[in-house]
């Protein structure tokens, strides 16, 4: 996977389609590119996220940070770590495990224009906070007619980890995208966790900020411009993590990677696959999914949770209202499975979108499949 | 006089020529006077504070003025919801003026005050003016929120009036929050975070208290104890009704409601504790004469001869009115002419929010973000209506 990311990151176009993704070019930029190939730095996705917090801290004091655990424990996953030795227990606030009661703290606290950061263990126990989250946050700018603004950010791990069973493994995109008035976001890379996070953070709306237990570890290459404290990633734009032309396929946070390995398996067996990071939720950048099926005619819609309204259901409706001529065949969607997630090692393999099952939706989509059995 | 036999006037610095004072016009006298509350105050784990209020004339005749305005407009907002000019909820609060306006007394507007939906006349307490508030129920362009919130979203924030919201309960960590910002700033105010007696189960409730105390945060939760959560009277929906006493490990007071200036009394009381020591519970045992709200004719889990009851005995203004005549303050005449003053100004500002105008269709996409990126948004046929959100 890895080999994976520092070969598209190193190669021209992918490189040239990065800066254009990033701030306006710097002389700084310019200098990372030309010693690109040497590849800058390495950060893991939870040095990232620590970062940002701590530059967005650093040149805010509003910014405040909120959760169980995130203080003398350092982090439930360490991605608070060393920041209440730096800011205090004033900015650093472990609270106890009232979700309704503190998220809706943190939300009153936003109302006065503090911003908090409120960190859920997972987004599994947002679901305890979610009246404050989608009554109290997302709806206030409009129904004070903009009077009562909610710079809030609710960031933690979402989606499936491993063997953690059913109550600590759902996916909450599909839930909070729906909802006017929030911005979701997930990042996959390193960079889009850093660039991400401080928009979000530095946004004057509630954010939901969905990240990935199993991508916390991972490392990802980045470049100087992405290690600047100004560095931000603009919210609501998609990125094109591999360019294709015979499918596209998109994805977000931890499905990212496997859309990349199976777009190399693919590339193998001569059918090039675009893979969009979607990066943004909510906004969703239609215009960047319906301007890569109207170069390939050909789409998947890969994600990991439950598969009925999810985040494809919506990709897919995009596609038909604003580019349905162009499709060559019908739009394929690869998602978790229609179960609460089980235990046992293989039944949750089978519950989770596997690079096979890309690959083969992908070929389906191109007419490469194996005959499928015929249908009563 | 029975009113004036309840009343222990402490002869304070008092102006003299009692004569004189009755011959003037109403007193705008600014000179103290101590009133006794009507019963004393019930703390739990804690010292109550004194019963006797110090007012001045002027104050007392403000009181029975903005609690007159407040029970007109609710009473006018009752008929145009019959006349259809109001849809959807509509809670009314006369009964209850006594605590937003004594309330308000007692502080300032850097106190910031959150609470739930029966919020109309705690948003004049606050500030608010009529016509924005007749045009806010009625869906119209003047209203405090545009017409986009409706009676349940009322908000000012210029003065530290955070709404005005419907979800029970949701308004008491909301506002441990805002005070939580209050001492992250190191400002010497506190809020007000007012739920009712249903509300008081909450276990949200619990939550903020637990942490407002943990964090020595200067919330007052202020629990409006009209008895009945919608058709729900306390003792059905309660193990404990007395709420001043469920914060626990928080201390609390009980205080009679009707009774402004014991309000008065208490919320000073409670913000000087609040800022210097963490939270307190504030128990207000009030009355709504209306139902919990318009669809609630609030006679059928109430006889008739309680709501009557409370009106001959307790009334907020008919209290204060007692207590202005008792003190020479204003004569009965004047007193009249200030209501039918009152009556004049409440039609006047319906007839004004009557004449503005619906909100613009645009609307219907304004402030859904306060930085949307253009990014489109739809209406219920995208390929008809959609709009680009700044």
């Amino acid at each position: 996977m890895l080999g994976a990311a520092r070969r598209q990151l190193g190669s021209g176009p992918m490189l040239g389609q990065v800066l254009r993704r990033l701030r306006p070019a710097t002389a700084a930029a310019a200098e990372a590119a030309r010693g690109y190939s040497a590849a800058a730095r390495e950060m893991t996705v939870r040095e990232a996220l620590n970062t940002a917090l701590d530059e967005e801290m650093s040149a805010d004091p509003s910014v405040f940070l909120m959760g169980e655990e995130v203080g003398e424990y350092q982090g439930a996953y360490k991605i608070t770590k060393g920041l209440l030795d730096k800011y205090g227990p004033d900015r650093v606030l472990d609270t106890p495990i009232t979700e309704a009661g503190f998220t809706g703290i943190a939300v009153g606290a936003a109302y006065q224009g503090l911003r908090p950061v409120v960190e859920f263990m997972t987004f599994n126990f947002s679901m305890q906070a979610i009246d404050h989250i989608i009554n109290s946050a997302a709806k206030s700018n409009y129904m004070s007619a903009g009077q009562i603004s909610v710079p809030i950010v609710f960031r933690g791990p979402n989606g499936a980890a491993a063997g953690v069973g059913a109550q600590h493994s759902q996916c909450y995109a599909a839930w909070y995208a729906h909802v006017p008035g929030l911005k979701v976001l997930a990042p996959y890379s390193a960079e889009d966790a850093r660039g991400l996070l401080k928009s979000a953070i530095r946004d004057p709306d509630p954010v939901v900020f969905l990240e990935n237990e199993l991508l916390y570890g991972e490392s990802f290459p980045i470049s100087a411009e992405v290690l600047d404290s100004s560095f931000s990633l603009p919210i609501g734009k998609a990125k094109i993590e591999r360019e294709g032309k015979d499918v596209t396929i998109t994805a977000y946070s931890k499905m990212v990677g496997y859309a990349l390995q199976a777009a190399e398996i693919l590339s193998k067996e001569g059918i090039s696959a675009e893979v969009i990071n979607l990066r943004s939720i909510r906004p969703l950048d239609r215009a960047a999914i319906n301007a890569s099926v109207r170069k390939t005619n050909r789409l998947v819609t890969l994600e990991e949770g439950f598969p009925q309204h999810g985040i494809g259901s919506e990709i897919c409706m995009s596609v038909v209202e604003e580019s349905f001529e162009y499709l060559d065949a019908p739009v394929e969607r690869i998602a978790g499975a229609d179960v609460p997630m089980p235990y046992a090692a293989n039944l949750e393999r089978m519950a989770v979108p596997q690079v096979d099952d890309i690959v083969r939706a992908a070929k389906r989509a191109c007419y490469r499949a194996a005959p499928m059995a015929a249908t009563a | 006089m029975a009113a004036a036999a309840l009343l222990r006037r402490v002869p304070a610095a008092r102006a003299p020529a009692t004569a004189l004072m009755a011959a003037r016009a109403i007193s705008g006298s600014t000179a103290p006077l101590t009133i006794e509350t009507s019963v004393p105050f019930t703390s739990h784990i804690v010292d109550p504070p004194s019963r006797d209020v110090t007012t001045t004339p002027a104050e007392i005749l403000t009181f029975f003025h903005d609690m007159s305005v407040m029970r007109r407009m609710e009473i006018a907002a009752d008929s145009l919801y019959k006349a259809k000019l109001i849809r959807g909820f509509c809670h009314l609060y006369d009964g209850q003026e006594a605590v937003a306006v004594g309330m308000e007394a007692a502080i300032t507007r850097s106190d910031s005050i959150i609470t739930a939906y029966r919020d109309h006349c705690t948003y004049l307490a606050r500030g608010g003016d009529l016509v924005s508030a007749f045009a806010e129920l009625m869906g119209r362009q003047a209203g405090c929120s545009r017409g986009k919130g409706g009676s349940m979203h009322f908000y000012k924030k210029d003065a530290n009036f955070y709404g005005g919201h419907g979800i029970v309960g949701a308004q008491v960590p909301l506002g441990c929050g805002l005070a939580f910002a209050q001492k992250y700033r190191k400002e010497e105010s506190a809020t007000f975070a007012l739920y009712g007696d249903g509300a008081a189960n909450q276990g949200q409730l619990f939550e903020a208290l637990n942490i407002s105390a943990l964090w020595k945060l200067p919330a007052i939760l202020v629990c409006e104890n009209n008895h009945y959560g919608m058709g729900t009277a306390e003792w059905r929906a309660a193990k404990s009704p007395a709420y001043y006493k469920r914060g626990d490990y928080v201390p609390g007071l009980k205080v009679d409601g009707m009774d402004v200036l014991a309000v008065k009394q208490a919320c000073k009381f409670a913000k000087e504790h609040a800022i210097a020591n963490g939270p307190i519970v504030l128990e207000m045992d009030t009355y709504r004469y209306h139902g919990h709200s318009m669809s609630d004719p609030g006679s059928t889990y109430r006889t008739r001869d309680e709501i009557s009851g409370v009106r001959q005995e307790r009334d907020p203004i008919e209290r204060v009115r007692k207590l202005i005549l008792a003190h020479d303050l204003a004569t009965p005449a004047e007193l009249k002419d200030m209501e039918k003053e009152i009556r004049k100004e409440v039609d006047d500002a319906i007839a004004k929010a009557k004449e503005s105008p619906i909100p613009d269709t645009s609307e219907l996409f304004t402030n859904v973000y306060v930085k949307g990126f253009g990014v489109e948004s739809f209406g219920a046929d995208r390929k008809e209506l959609r709009a680009t959100l700044p």
